[in-house]
């Protein structure tokens, strides 16, 4: 309709200026211009009916019910959320958000281990060095190192709090055990990923946990050399589980180069990929377990197997 | 006292997580327990009045009239996680504006770092390093604890308790998780942290840590106690201790799963598969308090001792 209206007018203007030839320049009608630039201007007052606007968020943001359901399911991000949910599942209560503010911790801890990235070189010669240039002299670099810390050890807090609340409100059980299952590796990723990034600074603090750490993978039954049956199993300090993990018999520069990669590529890629089925289950399961409404004992129906 | 021993520990960047860790637990513990009080009450209120139960007081905060049953997730949902999102934002901003996070001297393979630990969230299995050997400290436990975890769901067989907090309806799987996870994986965890100092010598807090101090503790072998010399013997003597003990822990879980009426109903929907994993991994977590018994009440190293492995 818009459309078709201009154009009329666009006419109708065009028309009446070829008649009025004193004010044509080259061949243009300036009120003509003039009309145009004023609808740009006027156009420009309400930017959400622009092509431009619809073409990127489609739907309207009114305040309807209908336009706040389609506000979330019409994102990719927010889609993950259903439009509508249960009164009591927003309650801190219940869930203590521990959940929510562990996807949040990864999400930064992402953003910030990228930027580390650009000033870290995973070789014996630079890494130490590397950490110093962040400290000292690259722009907020300091912090940037002191969020990623402090944000994997707040992260794995979290996800141990956010372990015992689903524990304690028996949200594992039917139909969230598998959900539960994701979760706990979810969790030892957690623990892995803090731990590979532990190494790399390359400074005594790290060297030692780690050494300390994959030493104990040397005792691996069967397949670890000083474990028990390691030795009947062909198990020396040069091919067994504590070799793979480091790329070599002492931590050196192929197991630095191996934290890097399982730090910064591997682990997260995997951890982010089991959070995307954690949260497809949550829907999938019906949301957030509760506050639901309690069963007695005498309403437990029989088993039926 | 050493008063500045103790603030060195505690104030050590590192080791933030655990002071963090100390107030947390017990606040959420008390946070959960609340609601899980207030829940019982109305438990049994609901119990003792098949009227109400009828109706929709099924909850501390029950449904009213006129309430929506459902809110839009735009704004009652995405404002508390946008306004979460700032506050952790803000937690994380200033935590690493006041503390630095740590840097030592450069990596050096020749100059050992006196006590070398582990990050703080495996103290607990490098604490279990003083009990058992590497192979069951540092990987059949963690596996086991991984295996157990996952398992949860697969064995507690008591369909009541789903989706609200309670203790009544619950008793023994809450008091088992309470066990595993606040009194042996936390608390391990802040031994690790606070207690155990150069040697990864036990040194209460506020007391010095003294680098040159040296224990002249002889753990013996329980066969060595018992004076059994022969190897085949003891091996077969150390089969037994720790079938022993296996059976009569088993015993002892049994009789927990048995004591009430409640608890024996749900032992009925356990098939013996679901049974006999629960025993195992039960037997197996408390096999750890007790090995920790032996060794610091009787100087135990070892109760079984065989060519391939010591247990
Ligand atoms: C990286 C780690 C994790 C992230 C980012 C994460 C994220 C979430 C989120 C956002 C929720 C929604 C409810 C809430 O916030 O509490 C949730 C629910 C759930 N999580 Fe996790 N989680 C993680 C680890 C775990 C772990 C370690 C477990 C258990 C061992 C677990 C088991 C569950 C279960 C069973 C639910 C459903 C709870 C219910 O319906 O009440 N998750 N998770």
């Amino acid at each position: 309709m818009a459309e078709q209206t201009t154009k009329t007018t666009e006419q109708e203007q065009s028309s009446n200026g070829a008649s009025d030839n004193g004010k044509r320049l080259f061949g243009i009608d300036p009120d003509a211009i003039k009309a145009k630039a004023t609808e740009d201007i006027n156009a420009f007052k309400k930017p959400t009916r622009t092509d431009l606007y619809k073409s990127i968020f489609r739907v309207k943001h009114d305040d309807t019910p209908r336009s706040r359901t389609l506000g979330v399911l019409s994102n990719v991000f927010l889609h993950l959320h259903p439009a509508k949910i249960n009164r009591d599942a927003v309650a801190y209560n219940y869930t203590w958000g521990m959940g929510g503010i562990s996807f949040y911790l990864f999400w930064v801890l992402t953003w910030t281990g990228v930027l580390l990235m650009f000033y870290y070189h995973p070789t014996k010669v630079q890494a130490f060095r590397d950490i110093l240039y962040l400290e000292h002299d690259v722009p907020f670099g300091k912090l940037l190192r002191n969020m990623h810390r402090w944000g994997a050890h707040a992260m794995v807090l979290t996800v141990w709090l956010h372990m015992y609340r689903v524990f304690l409100t028996g949200s594992y059980k039917k139909p969230r055990q598998f959900n539960w299952m994701i979760g706990v590796i979810l969790l030892v990723l957690t623990l892995l990923l803090s731990f590979t990034g532990y190494l790399l600074p390359d400074d005594q603090l790290g060297f030692w946990a780690v050494t300390v750490g994959t030493n104990m993978a040397r005792a691996t039954p069967l397949l670890g050399h000083e474990g028990p049956f390691g030795i009947q199993f062909g198990m020396t300090a040069y091919n067994d589980v504590r070799f793979a993990l480091l790329g070599g018999s002492i931590v050196d520069s192929n197991a630095l180069l191996r934290a890097y990669i399982w730090h910064c590529v591997a682990i997260p890629g995997f951890a982010a990929t089991f959070m995307i089925v954690h949260f497809w289950r949550i829907r999938k399961d019906g949301g957030i377990s509760g506050p639901a409404p309690m069963v007695l004992q005498k309403e437990i129906k029989p088993l039926r197997r | 006292m050493d008063w500045h021993q103790l603030w060195t520990i505690i104030s050590l960047p590192d080791n933030i997580p655990i002071v963090g860790l100390m107030f947390l637990i017990p606040f959420y513990t008390w946070y959960a327990f609340r609601q899980a009080f207030a829940n019982d009450r109305l438990i049994d209120q609901l119990e003792s009045d098949p009227e109400m139960a009828k109706t929709h007081h099924r909850k501390t905060q029950p449904y009213q009239k006129g309430w929506a049953r459902e809110v839009h997730v735009w704004p009652y949902l995405l404002r508390i996680e946008f306004l979460s999102a700032i506050i952790v934002t803000a937690i994380l901003m200033v935590w690493s504006i006041t503390l630095d996070a740590p840097l030592e001297e450069p990596a050096n393979p020749t100059l050992t770092m006196n006590p070398s630990k582990a990050p703080w969230y495996f103290l607990g299995l490098q604490e279990m390093l003083v009990y058992f050997d590497p192979w069951i400290a540092g990987v059949l436990m963690p596996t086991l604890i991984i295996i157990g975890l996952i398992a949860i769901p697969y064995i507690d067989t008591n369909p009541l308790g789903n989706g609200y907090y309670t203790y009544k309806q619950r008793r023994f799987a809450i008091w088992t998780f309470l066990f595993g996870f606040v009194i042996l994986w936390c608390a391990m965890v802040v031994i690790g942290t606070l207690i155990r100092g150069p040697g990864w010598m036990w040194f209460w807090p506020g007391q010095t840590w003294d680098h040159n101090k040296l224990i002249f503790e002889v753990n013996r072998d329980l066969h060595e106690i018992l004076g059994i010399t022969d190897p085949i013997l003891y091996g077969i003597f150390g089969f037994l201790v720790v079938g022993g003990f296996f059976l009569i822990t088993a015993f002892g879980i049994h009789k927990l799963m048995t004591l009430t009426e409640f608890n024996r109903k749900i032992l009925a929907r356990m098939t013996l598969l679901q049974y006999l994993t629960m025993q195992v991994l039960l037997i197996t977590m408390i096999g750890l308090p007790a090995k920790m018994a032996a060794r610091l009440l009787f100087r135990i190293k070892y109760v079984w001792v065989t060519p391939w492995f010591n247990i």
